[in-house]
């Protein structure tokens, strides 16, 4: 658009290439927007497209289930303990992490992405297997363990990658001028990096709120929100109500996610052309 | 000057000193819960269970390893999950192509925005609640059939779900449907290092290339697709070990045939036999390490 007049051939989109761009795009969308329209269908049988009626009764079947309320409190609760640990230990190993060069350094960083680099079900039967060698009884807490042990790597990429954008002149600027190591930290690196560990915290409750590959592993007989949700996928007995959960479920990850994009995207991204 | 030596020497002391006291409890956590739990399950997968009590033997045994290679079901098994990871890293390369392109080279700073959250989005929506969705959109009634319908291309797919191995009743219980859920579950994973990648192709390489004669397909073969090589690889590595360990998928849509995450699942639940269980986990660790040691050749860590 924007001068696109003096654009070469070699520099515009062909119709067919922005086509298959468009394509792609609509492709990981319209599933999202299925479960939409879905939890509104008066059809509670069949999968039927396009629905034959819509309605809000779902809606209020599903809030007067108590299970229902259960799985969700227990989810809000294992998310909030596991994103504090996270946020924690995370934060503490940014810091290590961030300027400074030692021996084994490399194999510490390979550390702290190996539990997102590996699949989740490798976690979960790892982290199985350890329990049962040491007898820990499944529950609450082995929960919480299991998604701290990812939301570590999270915060911990999300405030690392804040540090190393601060100039080291700033420190060095604050201690010349007198201020000790805890001034230092609360009023020159805490106001910068306080948006990124928002972030990461945020992003780290979403990941606990939704998982479940490693939960099925850890979780015992407790029962998450995801749990649930999964054991509903082989009992369809109940679809309207799985419909509404799905759409809440979204709705309650989704608004954390785009809060946490707004707070670390990097300024608009710079015309290359 | 001399002063000055000494503070810094001191000051660099007890920096060693801080950086071990903040690096200490992470270490601690990731060092005996993670790696501890590693080892766990590398030491459950050397223990057998015991025919008749089915309880696990503490003792180190190669019985469990014997059991999983010698089965030819479990061979397929293997076999079959793996070539499910490659026909998706394939499909979600060439599906991500034309996005990331597009993306890196092409858009507008407003629409590559608009571009990364609607690829963002997605990415980040529930798991489990994207599976779902797919089950809705496969079903016999749903989406995917009134929109071929609509097309008038029913005749197509009865005709792909009536090929023998891929083939199956319906879309939501067939390996054609279980391969288009993890195509487009993991699809983000590969465009976003292909964008990163495709970034860094300078453009007047690209502008050389046209002054020099070669149309865009040439072009594209011989300049593009070389460099972004180290961004198809980073995103295969997503694609791929997302694929090998999944089990939810599988499960959920899809086709009678096992798969490696669903054996480990079954296995430590239902059949109560985590050593089996720990064995077959092993297994996708192994593939993953090969192919990370192959992407690494191709610089997919650069890429990343």
């Amino acid at each position: 658009m924007r001068s696109s007049r003096m654009r070469a051939a070699w520099d515009r989109a062909s119709l067919g290439q922005k086509i298959a761009a468009f394509a792609g795009l609509a492709f990981l969308h319209l599933p999202v927007w299925v479960i939409f329209l879905y939890a509104f269908t008066t059809e509670d049988r069949t999968y039927q497209f396009p629905p034959p009626g819509l309605t809000l009764h779902w809606f209020e079947v599903a809030f007067a289930r108590a299970d229902i309320w259960a799985a969700l409190r227990l989810s809000l609760g294992v998310a909030s303990v596991a994103t504090a640990l996270a946020l924690l230990l995370g934060t503490l190993a940014a810091f290590a992490l961030a300027r400074s060069r030692f021996r084994g350094r490399e194999l510490i960083t390979l550390l702290f992405v190996l539990p997102i680099a590996l699949p989740g079900i490798i976690t979960g039967i790892a982290l199985l297997s350890a329990f049962r060698l040491g007898g820990v009884q499944p529950g609450f807490w082995t929960i919480v363990v299991g998604h701290a042990t990812f939301c570590i790597v999270i915060v911990h990429n999300n405030v690392i990658a804040r540090l190393r954008r601060i100039p080291p002149s700033w420190v060095e600027a604050s201690m010349d001028l007198g201020a000790d190591g805890w001034q230092t930290f609360r009023y020159v690196l805490l106001p910068q990096i306080a948006t990124a560990l928002l972030a990461g915290g945020m992003l780290a409750f979403a990941l606990s709120f939704d998982e479940i590959i490693v939960t099925l592993f850890t979780a015992g007989h407790e029962k998450t929100l995801p749990i649930w949700f999964f054991n509903e996928l082989f009992r369809p007995r109940e679809r309207p109500i799985t419909n509404v959960v799905a759409v809440t479920v979204v709705l309650i990850t989704l608004v954390p996610i785009l809060l946490a994009y707004r707070l670390t995207r990097p300024n608009e991204p710079e015309d290359r052309h | 000057m001399a002063a000055l030596r000494s503070a810094a020497a001191f000051l660099h002391g007890r920096r060693g000193f801080y950086l071990a006291l903040l690096l200490l409890p992470p270490l601690l956590w990731l060092g005996i819960i993670y790696l501890g739990s590693l080892f766990a399950l590398l030491v459950q997968s050397f223990y057998a269970i015991d025919e008749f009590t089915a309880r696990v033997i503490p003792v180190l045994t190669l019985a469990t390893y014997r059991q999983l290679f010698s089965h030819p079901a479990n061979l397929d098994i293997i076999l079959r999950t793996v070539a499910m990871a490659v026909a998706v890293t394939a499909a979600a390369a060439v599906i991500a192509f034309p996005v990331a392109n597009y993306m890196a080279r092409y858009a507008t700073p407003r629409m590559k925005a608009f571009f990364y959250v609607g690829v963002m989005l997605p990415m980040w929506t529930s798991y489990l609640v994207k599976v779902y969705a797919w089950r809705l959109v496969l079903a016999k009634q749903g989406i995917a059939s009134w929109f071929v319908d609509l097309l008038g291309l029913t005749p197509v797919i009865d005709g792909a779900l009536a090929t023998p191995v891929i083939g199956g009743p319906s879309l939501a219980s067939s390996y054609i449907g279980m391969f288009i859920v993890f195509t487009y579950m993991w699809l983000p994973f590969m465009i976003l290092p292909l964008v990163a990648a495709l970034e860094r192709v300078p453009g007047s390489l690209v502008q050389a290339s046209a002054d020099l004669g070669a149309r865009p397909g040439q072009t594209f073969r011989h300049v593009v697709l070389p460099l972004a090589l180290p961004g198809l690889a980073a995103g295969s590595i997503f694609t791929f070990s997302l694929t090998l360990g999944d089990y939810i998928i599988p499960s959920v849509v899809g086709a009678p045939g096992y798969f490696i995450g669903m054996m480990v699942y079954q296995q430590q639940g239902t059949a109560g036999n985590l050593p089996l269980a720990a064995a077959f986990s092993v297994v996708p660790i192994i593939l993953i390490a090969v192919y990370l040691a192959l992407a690494r050749r191709m610089g997919a860590f650069d890429a990343l």
